[in-house]
């Protein structure tokens, strides 16, 4: 079972789930933590800092999602290991 | 045969026909409304229209899906477009309170609301990356299905069963008292019999069809609660800005608040961060955190992406579920700021205890429908002379902000009144919530009914039950379980609201670490899950129970690691002695008062109690690493079972008698 392509398919999975999981701990926290410096930035009206947390972050998970999806799926197709 | 086995490839290619008529309908039938009401129908019937209209529109679907097949009824035949998987998963996720109580919580809690509007949509990330592409590709049922496999037998599958229950069954409680609250509201039905007319709404839509007939209603009902939360902003919007985009306007809201905040002297202002309700910086980041893994963790979320046709799918899938969340979820801080807008310009025109009847006399409506939704000078406003005799006794003469207070809870479903539109949108709101209240009932009365079905009755039970006996006690349980759920809603427990964020602590504490691990760490065995599983459980569970109902016993365990200040301290003691010394008679109410004080200083290092997974997920983790490794590596069959389901392609792995 574990053949060298499956080991390097894994491989690739893990570090995409990395870079993944290391963006949604930027736009779920790391960037909310600099609300009160952000907030000086205002643009359209919005403090900025609060805006990340109304609709920044939220576009940002959605963009991730979709791209998460297609690389996923790149790797799976590389690997042979899509569904037909 | 049709309507059982409805042919897979043209039932699929028509769906965006029959979406789309369906869209334009009612659309068409909301002006329809607008024209009879704008000829003179009481508010009341175009009331019952748009209720039972829509309703109706449910019960079609949910009879026209009905199935006898093992497949269909669990999991909609594995079919389901990612798109549509997405729409429906928009409405089981988006519940009553999402709909009817997101805005509201964002009027009253400024910037610290939006831990709710984070935690809600980022939990998506993990459900996509780390969960559900793994547990399509294993083919389960349902949730406990794959810990059963996973961790070889039926203890875990007994534990993931009861915490699958501990937190759906709460949740669907406040579902269907939700729906209860919407149908006496807008129907004017008394609220013991609303709770049962909205039991039997939910009980059409999944009774007859399961997961097949839940599908296909859930993606009419997003289509109803997404344009009945939309009208309203972009009314709001407009007529304050000229501009039908609230998302973008929203700015200008704000910068209006905040001026007219600071004009009026009110010092906590709406954009400022931790700040609002006891959220410091430490319980914002706890509660996103609690509320997102807890999203990756809910059953009759993920049970959502075993319907897609492929493993490839469930992914899109997950991505369009939450773009179809987004659109209520970045909507709702901007009907927060609108609404506030409005208020603070109403209160900036003058308000006095004198004018309130001409200027706002919605606000008498309401107080009138429940004392506690309005409150002006600390009373319920009734109608002007109350409004008046309290705020006299205070000394108010020019009512300030601070002097109205409004229950979060009617933000959305009062803001069509609050700024003065047609009743039509009242009408179109109370729709939206039922859809909102209605789908996401439906999709925790499943999983808890298929969980007691398939899990207990078949799996550990009665290994050799015909499918069609299968199918009678699941159909027999959904409606034990719905009547259980409305019976509780009808007793209109008190803290339900506060249970429904439990939900997530429990499910997050219970299920996560062994969803996780179990995919992406191979040496997690059977003994370590287990271990894990009631820790993290039984961890989170302590700490929402002692902080809630034991908070005298709990503070006096833990007062070395509670924040209480030293105020808060010599006045537990001071009310302690107070309990002592009390007569007899009035030893209850003693006690009721040091509980209640209690309550706010029983904490472990400030978590709020609505945290609990701060402290159930970390120790689950721990000690299902640390068990694992203590006890043997799994066998070389567990280790190639879980590369399978690692990779894509092949069949699923577990493969039912589906027939």
């Amino acid at each position: 079972m574990a053949t060298p392509d499956r080991v390097s398919y894994w491989n690739k999975t893990k570090n995409l789930m990395i870079i993944m999981m290391a963006l949604w701990v930027f736009f779920g926290y790391v960037i909310h933590m600099f609300v009160g410096s952000l907030n000086n930035i205002v643009i359209l009206g919005f403090p900025f800092g609060y805006y990340m947390a109304a609709q920044g972050s939220l576009i940002a998970f959605v963009i991730m999602l979709f791209v998460f999806a297609r690389r996923q799926n790149a790797i799976d197709e590389e690997h042979g290991v899509a569904e037909d | 045969m049709a309507n059982t086995t409805a042919s897979g490839g043209d039932f699929t290619s028509n769906l965006g026909r029959i979406y789309g008529i369906y869209t334009g309908g009612f659309i068409a039938f909301i002006i329809l409304m607008a024209i009879l009401s704008a000829m003179g129908v009481p508010n009341r019937i175009i009331g019952y229209m748009f209720v039972g209209f829509t309703i109706l529109i449910y019960a079609v679907i949910g009879i026209l899906s009905r199935t006898m097949q093992v497949g269909e009824y669990y999991v909609a035949g594995r079919r389901v477009p990612a798109i549509y998987n997405g729409m429906a998963t928009g409405a089981d996720w988006m519940s009553g309170a999402s709909f009817v109580g997101m805005a509201g919580t964002l009027y009253a809690l400024g910037y610290d609301g939006l831990a709710f509007v984070l935690g809600w949509t980022g939990g998506y990330v993990l459900v996509a990356v780390l969960v559900a592409p793994f547990l399509r590709k294993f083919g389960a049922y349902t949730v406990p299905d794959f810990l059963s496999a996973r961790y070889g037998g039926n203890l875990a599958r007994f534990i993931g069963v009861i915490v699958l229950f501990s937190c759906s069954f709460t949740y669907v409680v406040a579902q269907i008292y939700a729906t209860g609250i919407i149908s006496a509201r807008f129907l004017g039905l008394d609220f013991n019999v609303a709770v049962y007319v909205g039991l039997a709404g939910i009980l059409v839509c999944s009774m007859l069809g399961g997961m097949r007939a839940v599908t296909w209603t859930q993606v009419a009902q997003y289509i109803v609660l997404i344009i009945a939360y939309l009208i309203p902003a972009i009314w709001m919007s407009t007529v304050k800005t000229g501009i039908p985009i609230p998302q973008l306007m929203q700015g200008q809201a704000l910068a209006n608040i905040t001026a007219l905040e600071t004009a009026q002297g009110i010092a906590v202002h709406h954009v400022t961060p931790f700040v609002h309700g006891g959220y410091n910086a430490l319980n914002y980041f706890l509660l996103i955190l609690c509320l997102m893994v807890g999203t990756a963790s809910l059953p009759h979320v993920l049970m959502r992406y075993f319907t897609t046709p492929s493993v490839r799918e469930a992914r899109v899938s997950v991505a369009w579920s939450l773009l179809f969340i987004f659109i209520l979820y970045f909507t709702a801080p901007a009907y927060a700021a609108f609404a506030k807008w409005t208020m603070l310009d109403l209160v900036a025109s003058g308000l006095t205890p004198e004018n309130i009847g001409e200027k706002a006399s919605w606000m008498f409506r309401w107080a009138a429908a429940d004392n506690a939704l309005v409150q002006i000078c600390g009373k319920a406003a009734v109608d002007a002379a109350a409004v008046a005799a309290a705020c006299a006794e205070k000394g108010v003469t020019a009512l300030a902000f601070g002097d109205i207070s409004l229950n979060a809870d009617m933000i959305v479903l009062a803001t069509p009144e609050m700024a003065g539109m047609p009743y039509v949108i009242s009408g179109l709101v109370a729709a939206g919530g039922l859809a909102a209240a209605l789908s996401t009932a439906d999709g925790l009365l499943l999983a808890i009914a298929n969980a007691l079905s398939h899990d207990i009755y078949y799996k550990m039970i009665d290994q050799n039950a015909p499918t069609s006996r299968r199918l009678i006690v699941s159909r027999i349980l959904l409606v034990v379980v719905a009547i259980m759920a409305a019976y509780v809603a009808s007793t209109k427990p008190g803290d339900i609201l506060a249970m429904v964020s439990w939900a997530f602590s429990l499910a997050a504490a219970g299920l996560f670490p062994a969803l996780v691990l179990g995919v992406w760490w191979k040496r997690t065995n059977s003994a370590g899950a287990i271990a894990g599983m009631i820790a993290g459980f039984g961890l989170c569970l302590y700490y929402l129970l002692g902080t809630r109902y034991g908070a005298i016993g709990f503070y006096e365990m833990w007062s070395g690691l509670s924040t209480a200040s030293p105020e808060a301290v010599a006045k537990y003691a001071e009310l302690k002695a107070a309990v002592a010394s009390a007569a007899p008679d009035a030893q209850a109410a003693a006690m009721t008062a040091l509980d209640k004080h209690a309550q706010t200083i029983a904490n472990w290092w400030g978590v709020k109690n609505l945290s609990a997974a701060a402290f159930g997920l970390p120790v689950g983790f721990a000690v299902m690493i640390a068990v694992s490794l203590f006890t043997k590596a799994p066998s070389q069959a567990m280790q190639d079972f879980i590369e399978e389901i690692r990779v894509p392609r092949g069949k699923t792995v577990m493969e039912e008698k589906t027939a």
